[in-house]
């Protein structure tokens, strides 16, 4: 897979064991620089364990993960790598603007950003009002843009889309497009099959192993399914059989 | 560590605080109504209240910044904020000195309004100077921040992080000397008040108290006060990791 570009993440024999259970027994994986890789499968898959590995707070088993050259969680990556847990991570006790502030602060960007990053996840008119006061959806669009504010080049997203409506999910995932044009690589996981169609690359999990990964229109001509949804069916299918 | 993040960290923090006014009207309030009270309780025992009462000025500011950082600790780690900035160009040490400067100027103005009352208003005597007290005041703020951002690691839940307080503070508080003379503790619990903290932080206070020069011994039992922040920072440092299963 490699021979369409550059890995931005390349995993090898990744495993991740909990509670004595292995949540991930041991899987490789390359996700391509500058595009748009949707990370797929039922919720208990595996995908956010992957992603903490990948962005470097998840304790690993055994295996290698390596981020944009270097070791995950590496000291060099803290301002390269942006990260979107699933559950919205900012102080409920501030405003929106106040907790951009501060973690503009600590990425040592200025001012104007946090106000460019407001504007992208359209939360202008927000901007003084506390983080517990807002909506689900709108709190995590300031999480969202936090890891927006140091402009990375590799922005993890867990699950960045659930709960909000039709028109701000169009909308954010425009912006995903946008910033994959201007050469970053974006991995996003989700549960909702049709997001897989706005994805250049797919990955699908099941049980903590992958069962593909590849370009979506390969994965389409090679299970002959019609969507990404099918296609899955038939590749957890034909491996059940 | 950055001056940069470290400072934004303090001011992030006080913001917080700011945002909740009924937790800053506790703090600065509380140890002063409850100087008010204790005068009156002992309105028949003058010089119990004296006693007491500059020791307290000293100690409140452990006790409350121990609790409001276990709850402020456990938030950041129950919420995701502290993965986040884990994940950011940040040193641990950013985060806990950050921390330790805003407690630290809470526990000034604590104990600056509640010397203010007890010297002032309550007819309060201490002997040294009353700048000494205040900065002991300071010196204890902060090892209740430490002990309070070590201890939260073993929280799971508010409940426990609130109760910890009691299972930790109170026996120090038994035995540091407030309730009962150290000397006249049996050997095992005299022992054990040898090695908290809060009986060094009760001593260097009475001496302030009590002498007009309190001199090295004073300046020995705050210096012993600074070491055990210290050491309770490092064990807080421990808890701080970056990668967690």
């Amino acid at each position: 897979m490699t021979d369409l570009g550059v890995s931005a993440i390349e995993a090898r024999d990744l495993v991740v064991v909990r509670g004595g259970d292995p949540v991930l027994p041991g899987i490789s994986l390359d996700v391509i620089a500058g595009r748009i890789t949707g990370l797929l499968g039922p919720s208990g898959c595996g995908k956010t364990t992957l992603m903490r590995a990948i962005v470097g707070v998840q304790l690993v088993r055994s295996g290698s993960v390596t981020v944009l050259g270097a070791p995950a969680g590496s000291r060099s990556l803290r301002r390269r790598v942006g990260y979107v847990t699933q559950a919205p991570s900012v102080y409920g006790d501030l405003s929106v603007r106040e907790n951009l502030r501060y973690f503009a602060q600590v990425l040592g960007v200025d001012d104007d950003r946090v106000a460019q990053v407001t504007a992208t996840v359209g939360l202008e008119g927000e901007s003084a009002a506390r983080v517990s006061r807002l909506s689900g959806g709108q709190r995590a669009r300031v999480s969202l843009a936090t890891a927006l504010l140091g402009s990375p080049e590799l922005l993890v997203l867990d699950e960045p889309t659930v709960g909000l409506d039709p028109v701000l999910r169009r909308d954010l995932w425009n912006t995903f497009r946008a910033l994959a044009d201007r050469g970053a690589t974006l991995l996003v996981s989700s549960h909702v099959m049709e997001e897989a169609e706005r994805c250049d690359d797919l990955v699908l999990m099941r049980d903590g192993e992958i069962l593909a990964s590849e370009p979506r229109p390969a994965l389409l001509e090679r299970t002959g399914a019609g969507d990404v949804e099918r296609a899955f069916l038939s590749l957890v299918e034909g491996r059940d059989s | 560590m950055s001056p940069r993040i470290t400072l934004a960290t303090a001011r992030r923090v006080l913001l917080q605080l700011r945002g909740d006014p009924r937790t800053i009207a506790l703090l600065v309030v509380v140890p002063s109504a409850l100087l008010v009270l204790m005068r009156f309780v002992f309105d028949a025992q003058p010089a119990v209240f004296q006693r007491v009462g500059v020791p307290m000025v000293g100690i409140f500011p452990l006790v409350s910044m121990f609790l409001v950082t276990s709850i402020a600790m456990l938030r950041e780690r129950t919420t995701g904020t502290l993965e986040r900035l884990m994940t950011m160009p940040l040193a641990k040490l950013d985060i806990l000195v950050g921390y330790g400067l805003a407690f630290a100027l809470m526990g000034v103005v604590q104990a600056g309004v509640a010397s203010a009352v007890g010297f002032g208003a309550l007819g309060l005597d201490v002997a040294g100077p009353v700048w000494m007290v205040v900065a002991l005041a300071v010196a204890n703020a902060l090892l209740g921040m430490a002990l309070g951002l070590f201890l939260s690691a073993f929280a799971s839940t508010e409940f426990q992080a609130v109760q910890f307080m009691p299972a930790f503070l109170l026996p120090q508080l038994l035995l540091c000397g407030l309730i009962a003379p150290r000397e006249s503790m049996g050997r095992a619990l005299r022992w054990l008040s040898d090695v908290l903290p809060m009986s060094y932080a009760y001593d260097a206070l009475s001496r302030v108290a009590g002498d007009q020069h309190p001199g090295r011994r004073a300046a020995l039992d705050a210096a012993v006060v600074a070491g055990a922040a210290a050491v309770a920072l490092a064990l807080g440092a421990a808890t701080l990791r970056r990668r967690t299963g």
